[in-house]
């Protein structure tokens, strides 16, 4: 990666967000500093109440910082924008519609005609292997395809810079190690800037091209770590040596946090 | 044991419905026969004997389209007025806190109770008993609508929010798709209330109708043409209820969970 010339995509500005709860002020991020650059897959990892859901809500423009900023090739992000892509751990499909126009509902709203939107749909349908299921409604489908086609319908508007908050979260441990492998490969397909939320440290090393520890209250970053593993990253992975060693490593740092939380 | 007992009656749906149905009938029969309820309960021949007539007299038919026309009229308005109070009541705190107490309030009233009260204030005839229709369908609508809007789920609006959705579109795409059930199941509630409202209401010195009918037909001992009222009343009742009902499934059928 070294001497690879690379722009920053997403710039973290010295972000702060404090809620006024009825407990008083609850700092949830306290002054996040992070460059994330063109195409890195970046996986965040720490204990709830972390900030971490807090920090991707506010690169995604649905909350607004305390203070600090966040830029999108250099732009400042004010509300939500379709360079940005959201996929949500609860899948939030739109019920009432079926795959094929889940998936074509962003690009509808961006004014593409009919047939052209179908066609653009249809291409993300198929990279998530859902053809045999572009006419069913979401309550047909397993946990693991409605966040397929989440996945599908996010890819679609081409967004560039793709969030994630814990999507796999909700899946059984085979849906979500396949869907691992499958975004792994569709990345590498179609290069995007992810900022993955999981709290699964294997999960992070699988994707993730750098690893970010957070710590809590107050959230902030406590470890960047870059993963040097090379792609195509198979399953296989788990057992080799630097694997294991990035996972004892990472583990560590939140397993530390996880405990100062506690007390 | 369950399993056995299942095993021995086994029949189509259609099949419990003629057994229900000879049932009713035995049971009508014996009340028609009954010495201390055969005055109620004339039985079937003096039933069609009296629909003959009454059809003939031109008068069912001048009864039903009067009804149907104070129901479809009160319904009608209190469902143009329940939607734009529901999503008001959902979206502004101000309205929903001076709103919702009164709502509640009125709600539990039953309307002939208040019957009296609209007819001292508009007098007799039809107005009287569409504003009854009309407050009673609207209160009722109003409550089950509003539930609704309030439980749109957050995370589709922040996904079509992502996806590019403005103001606008979030209440055309998102929030009037998913209050779709709750109107429908409204407008069923509706119907219903317009129903069992419409007797109370027609109670307010009408020239005609299905309730007012009852009444007349009660004050001179007709009992036949008044059992053969109730029972069409009935009938109106559950063929609306089945027409809203197929349209509920052709509508909402993409939801995880049904409501009865």
């Amino acid at each position: 990666m070294a001497g690879e010339e690379r722009s920053v995509k997403v710039r973290i500005d010295h972000v702060e967000k404090i809620y006024d709860g009825r407990k008083g002020k609850m700092v949830a991020l306290n002054g996040v500093d992070l460059d994330i650059y063109e195409n890195e897959f970046i996986c965040v990892v720490g204990p709830s109440g972390c900030g971490k859901s807090t920090l991707l809500n506010i690169i995604a423009g649905l909350l607004e910082p305390t203070s600090g900023a966040v830029y999108v090739n250099g732009k400042k992000v004010e509300g939500t924008g379709p360079e940005r892509g959201v996929v949500f751990q609860q899948y939030a499909l739109f019920p009432w519609l079926t795959v094929m126009k889940n998936v074509m509902f962003g690009l509808k709203l961006k004014g593409i005609p009919d047939d052209q939107a179908r066609e653009i749909a249809m291409k993300y349908i198929r990279m998530v292997q859902l053809e045999d299921f572009v006419d069913a409604y979401p309550k047909e489908l397993s946990g693991g395809m409605k966040q397929r086609v989440a996945i599908a319908r996010a890819y679609a508007v081409q967004p560039e810079v793709l969030l994630m908050d814990e999507p796999f979260g909700a899946l059984d441990a085979q849906t979500r190690t396949q869907l691992q492998s499958e975004l792994t490969r569709t990345w590498q397909e179609e290069k995007k800037t992810c900022f993955f939320i999981t709290h699964d440290v294997e999960e992070a090393i699988i994707l993730g091209t750098k690893v970010i520890v957070m710590s809590a209250r107050p959230g902030r970053i406590k470890t960047v770590i870059d993963i040097d593993l090379p792609y195509p990253r198979t399953q296989d992975l788990k057992m080799q040596k630097e694997f294991l060693d990035l996972k004892a490593r990472i583990w560590g740092e939140v397993y530390q946090e996880f405990l100062e939380v506690r007390q | 044991m369950d399993d056995n007992k299942k095993s021995k009656i086994q029949l189509p749906a259609w099949g419990w419905l003629i057994i229900s149905f000879l049932a009713a009938l035995a049971l009508w029969f014996f009340l028609s026969v009954n010495e201390k309820t055969a005055r109620s309960f004339p039985f079937l021949p003096a039933i069609l004997q009296a629909l003959g007539t009454v059809i003939e007299r031109g008068i069912l038919a001048e009864d039903f389209i009067s009804s149907m026309i104070s129901v479809i009229s009160g319904f009608a308005l209190g469902f143009v007025t329940a939607v734009p109070v529901a999503f008001l009541m959902a979206w502004y705190l101000p309205v929903r806190n001076i709103l919702e107490p009164w709502i509640q309030f009125i709600r539990n009233i039953p309307p002939l109770a208040y019957v009296p009260l609209v007819v001292i204030a508009v007098g007799v005839g039809r107005k009287p008993q569409i504003i009854v229709i009309w407050l009673a369908t609207f209160l009722i609508m109003t409550v089950t609508i509003y539930q609704g809007v309030r439980n749109v789920d957050e995370t589709l609006l922040k996904a079509a929010r992502v996806l590019g959705a403005k103001d606008k579109d979030l209440f055309v795409k998102v929030v009037f798709p998913a209050t779709t059930p709750f109107i429908l199941t409204a407008v069923r509630l509706g119907v219903s209330v317009a129903l069992t409202t419409l007797i109370a209401a027609e109670s307010t010195g009408a020239s005609a109708g299905m309730g007012m009918r009852i009444r007349s037909f009660s004050n001179s001992f007709e009992v036949a043409p008044m059992l053969l009222y109730i029972i069409l009343i009935g009938i109106i009742g559950i063929t609306s209820e089945k027409i809203i009902k197929t349209l509920e499934r052709k509508l909402t059928g993409w939801q995880e969970k049904r409501e009865v």
